[in-house]
């Protein structure tokens, strides 16, 4: 029907050329009159009785023009038009209001919309230039018996690409850091291992060379090429369009650069920015255990799909399960109890996406909460003016405006004011949409990428906040203007008498509500405060003070195997000749360090494990004194010596929690346990201790020699009351003396490793006590306006009081006491509202009761002091009132 | 007020002016509102002023065209023509109009 939109565009029309239509409409109507007039001239009629008769047949001239206008143009368009001047004209007119509630709303708003773009920058849209990341999953392993995900092997990887015909594309994005040398400089960087058919497979095409062909995922370290990011090409090449062909060293491999990616575009890793891209062939240059390409139990790679449109994940989910399946008919001893599975991007569960989750849940929670505050406080200002907008409202009702259109008019100022606040609010979303990476301590002085992203998405939702925002603040003046009484109003108006109970009541409600939500904001950062610092203080079953940890890659100077182990052996030897070190040790992975254990199926002699399981339990390799340097206490048995090397027995040392799982109870010194097809003795027990994060609960774990299971990539730790800054220098000394190429990794305390491991609570901390403060200062602000209204508008009573003897503290106690109750019931709602609420921070807490005591406590008290500090200026203006003016005025 | 004038069904002023115009050629609106009282011999109470609004919706619907011109006593009015979505449209509110009036007389003699 093409009708409606002629119509429409004709009215429209018709808004840009008033003035001549209204010209117009007069001509045509003046001209009809006077023809009716001439023709009842003509028959004969009286002048005047001719015009009369003319004007009772046309019936109404004006009334004919207002129903000719409402045809002519869009009505409603032009009364919200209208509505809009008259609002901003208000705006404009009290600025102190404007600006306050524009700020307001700015900081609500703006929470809203940062959280909102951290959320799909990190969560639904972390890769930014990849195509069509709605069906984008992440893929990963699972282990029977076993929470959590695992990684997949190459081969089974390999499997399911050729299987799998529900998916578009599958591919692996494995994160490595490795040493870059171009020339004579080198760097930690970091990258990713891929399979070949990466960048067709995500959409990103080079803007330089090209990405990787087909095969160059295949053959042991036999294409040495890679792709670098469009920063690497610009920091360190100065963006050479004669780049590709040129090499660069990775881990001391020469690799030839065949294509530079876009820029904007970081990889596929939500926390880091890759620099560049390596196809699989090469993981033995980047990852520690050899050639895995064709091993289908080394489990280390970290894959992809995307789905081809119109599949669920179900779908996919259950063609992944029944080549799972196969696969481990096929080959039980490497995939008996394995499983694969398809995670949504935003639950990833290897990288920063699955830490932040929970994080970024309680987020959402505490910025509505700010909002609800915000706009109580635009609520409560919007009140006060209406207070003083009532004899405006008030003569507009008796002049015979609708309370509808009275009601839009409102709504329409409280539309302009949270426009004006979420545009604000949106500007600051992009200020800090890389702010949450600044809150994440850098590694190796790379810092965390985590960028927001403010899509279409994230604008419309924006826009449902503003509205929203609208509704609450517009809400509560406009239900009292629904009270007005037109006779009452108009009669008292000038008086200047306080608008009633009911008013009053409404506006301490609105105060009551921000004291509590805000109660609630404290009691969560009080918690989580609490929480950090139990995981902090928490003893990791190591020492973390005087212990330090760094590190040489031997690997990445291309040393082989005895090279390596007589590098250890003399760099052993003279960090612990250096002044303040006790003792040192060598392992291969740092507790509490991202990487993974090795990890291994075992059997233990006299241990029937039960049908359907494999016993797998991780370990670690460690050099002789390692317990001894991390103060990791052995319960029997002894240590690791250099005796237990490639010529000795192979022994291994059991943590207590494996000792009771395998062998009940009996001391497992001196019995045997199966690592890898070989047998071990076991030689010691020692106490447990975290491995991978603070959090974990006690887990089977055992170590064995480095010497007896090599690895040339290995932590120092170096027992010494000394600094981490005293001992850099007197370390790459020593580093140096021995190889002039090497580096050595930062050295930092495992305290400080502690820390970094438990970053994500920082962050959590960090996030709810800003936005807890924030929430404390706006609702402070808004008791602050109830109470100086109260005291300006009850001078009469004060000079009334003061006159009878009372005396200025008496005035002070009675002002503040006003307040304090206001916000005793506001703890009260509050703490109901918390003792419910905080359990669902619960996946945040550590070791801390969603209703422990003392953060309760802590709220508490600092909402009695901010209250105190909101009213005291009230009050004591209140003690100032001149007691002849307030009774004479 | 002569009690027999009816008053101008609600949708059927559109017809009129339709069937006014489909018959005058070229005309103002106060000579469409003169041929429709003529015409309805005086028996339609018809408030002159309701025509305008009705023109407007007709000329926004492209029915009609509007255009200045000089009245037969040099005036200068505004003069409307159908156009050919509003002859078609005539034909058609016509035909059912009437079906609808026979289907109502239909209804009315047969009680």
């Amino acid at each position: 029907m093409r009708a409606p939109l002629h119509i429409f565009i004709h009215r429209l029309a018709a808004l840009f050329r008033r003035r001549r239509l209204e010209d117009d409409l007069d001509e045509e109507l003046r001209s009809h009159l006077e023809m009716a007039v001439e023709l009842n001239l003509s028959k004969g009629v009286s002048p005047p009785d001719a015009r009369r008769e003319a004007l009772r047949n046309f019936g109404g001239v004006e009334q004919t023009k207002e129903f000719y206008r409402d045809q002519r143009g869009l009505p409603l368009l032009e009364t919200t038009l209208q509505d809009l001047r008259f609002g901003l004209r208000m705006l404009r007119r009290s600025p102190g209001f404007s600006v306050l509630a524009i700020l307001c709303l700015t900081l609500g708003i703006g929470a809203n919309a940062a959280v909102f773009s951290w959320i799909e920058g990190i969560l639904f849209r972390p890769y930014p230039a990849v195509a069509h990341q709605e069906r984008l999953l992440a893929l990963a392993g699972t282990a029977r018996g076993e929470a959590g995900a695992d990684s997949l092997s190459w081969p089974d990887f390999v499997d399911l690409q050729r299987n799998c015909t529900l998916l578009d594309s599958l591919f692996v994005s494995k994160i490595t850091g490795t040493t870059l040398s171009i020339g004579d400089r080198a760097e930690v960087t970091t990258g990713s291992i891929v399979s070949a058919n990466y960048f067709d497979a995500i959409g990103v095409h080079p803007i330089l060379g090209r990405g990787f062909e087909p095969g160059e995922d295949s053959g042991r370290n036999a294409h040495p090429v890679t792709v670098i990011s469009y920063q690497l090409w610009q920091r360190r090449f100065k963006g050479d369009p004669q780049v590709i062909g040129k090499t660069q060293r990775l881990n001391g491999v020469y690799h030839t650069i065949v294509g530079v990616a876009p820029e904007g575009f970081y990889g596929t890793f939500v926390g880091w920015a890759m620099q560049f891209w390596v196809p699989a062939s090469m993981e033995e240059i980047f990852e520690s255990g050899g050639y895995k390409l064709e091993d289908r139990g080394a489990r280390w790679i970290e894959a992809y799909v995307r789905l081809k449109p119109g599949v669920t994940r179900q779908q996919a989910q259950q063609e992944i399960s029944a080549v799972a399946r196969r696969l481990e008919a096929d080959y039980p001893e490497t995939n008996r109890g394995r499983g694969i599975r398809l995670w949504p991007l935003w639950q990833t569960p290897f990288n920063n996406a699955g830490t932040l989750l929970p994080t970024l849940e309680v987020m959402l929670a505490v910025v509505a909460f700010v909002l609800f505050i915000a706009c109580a406080n635009v609520g409560n200002l919007l009140l006060v003016r209406s207070f003083a907008r009532r004899h405006e409202m008030t003569v507009r009702l008796a002049i015979g405006a609708g309370r509808g259109r009275l009601l839009r008019q409102l709504f329409t100022e409280g539309l302009i004011l949270a426009a004006f606040g979420a545009a604000g609010g949106l500007l600051l979303a992009h200020w800090c949409r890389h702010a949450l990476a600044l809150l994440f301590p850098s590694r190796g002085g790379v810092a965390m990428h985590l960028p927001g992203e403010i899509d279409w998405r994230v604008l419309a939702l924006s826009a449902g906040v503003c509205v929203l925002a609208t509704l609450l603040a517009g809400l509560i003046p406009a239900m009292q203007t629904g009270k007005i009484d037109l006779a009452g109003a108009l009669k008292a108006d000038s008086s200047g008498v306080v608008g009633g109970h009911r008013r009053a009541w409404v506006r301490s409600g609105l105060v009551v509500m921000q004291v509590s939500l805000s109660f609630v904001l404290l009691v969560g950062a009080g918690l989580l405060l609490h929480s950090l610092q139990k995981i902090r203080n928490t003893s990791p079953g190591f020492s973390t003070h005087e212990v330090l940890n760094t590190g040489v890659n031997l690997l990445a100077a291309g040393y082989d195997t005895p090279r390596a182990r007589n590098f250890q052996d003399q760099l052993l030897d003279r960090v612990k000749a250096l002044p303040g070190v006790g003792l040192a040790a060598f392992a291969r992975m740092t507790p509490l360090s991202y990487g993974s254990y090795s990890s291994t199926l075992i059997s233990v002699d006299g241990y029937q494990p039960p049908p359907e399981e494999q016993p797998t339990v991780e370990y670690n390799e460690v050099g002789p004194d390692y317990f001894a340097t991390m103060g990791i206490p052995l319960l029997c048995g002894r240590e690791f010596t250099p005796a237990d090397d490639e010529k000795g027995a192979l022994v291994a040392v059991v943590n207590e929690t494996m000792a009771s799982q395998y062998w009940h109870g009996r001391n497992p010194i001196g019995e045997r346990v199966q690592v890898k097809g070989r047998w071990m003795q076991v030689v010691g027990v020692a106490k447990d201790s975290k491995y991978e994060s603070v959090r974990e609960t006690a887990k089977p774990f055992f170590y064995v020699p480095l010497r007896q299971n090599f690895s040339p990539r290995v932590g120092l730790y170096i027992r010494t009351p000394l600094r981490p800054e005293a001992m850099a220098a007197p370390l790459a000394r020593e580093v140096h003396a021995l190889d002039g190429n090497l580096a050595l990794y930062e050295v930092i305390t495992l305290q400080e490793q502690l820390h970094r491991s438990t970053s994500p609570q920082l962050v959590a901390v960090t996030l709810v006590g800003v936005l807890g403060g924030l929430a404390l200062l706006l609702a402070a602000v808004g008791l602050y306006g109830v109470m100086s209204y109260a005291v300006s508008q009850s001078t009469r009573e004060l000079g009334l009081r003061m006159a009878l003897g009372a005396d200025a503290p008496n005035l002070l106690g009675l002002g503040l006491s006003r307040g304090l109750a206001l916000t005793a019931g506001g703890v009260l709602f509050g703490a109901a509202m918390a003792l419910a609420l905080t359990r669902l921070m619960g996946k945040l807490l550590y070791n801390v009761s969603p209703h422990e005591p003392l953060a309760f406590g802590a709220a508490f008290a600092v909402m009695t002091l901010a209250s105190l500090a909101a009213c005291f200026l009230p009050a004591w203006r209140a003690t100032r009132t001149d007691p002849a003016r307030a009774l004479r005025d | 007020m002569p009690e027999s004038k009816t008053e101008v069904l609600q949708g059927t002023l559109d017809l009129l002016v339709l069937k006014t115009l489909d018959s005058l050629g070229p005309m103002h609106g106060f000579g469409i509102a003169l041929r429709i009282q003529q015409v309805s011999q005086h028996l339609l109470q018809l408030n002159q002023g309701t025509l305008y609004p009705a023109l407007l919706r007709l000329e926004q619907r492209g029915w009609i065209v509007s255009k200045w011109g000089v009245s037969e006593n040099n005036r200068k009015a505004k003069f409307y023509s159908l156009t050919r979505a509003g002859r078609k449209q005539l034909v058609e509110q016509a035909e059912s109009w009437g079906r609808m009036s026979s289907m109502i007389n239909r209804v009315l003699s047969t009680s």
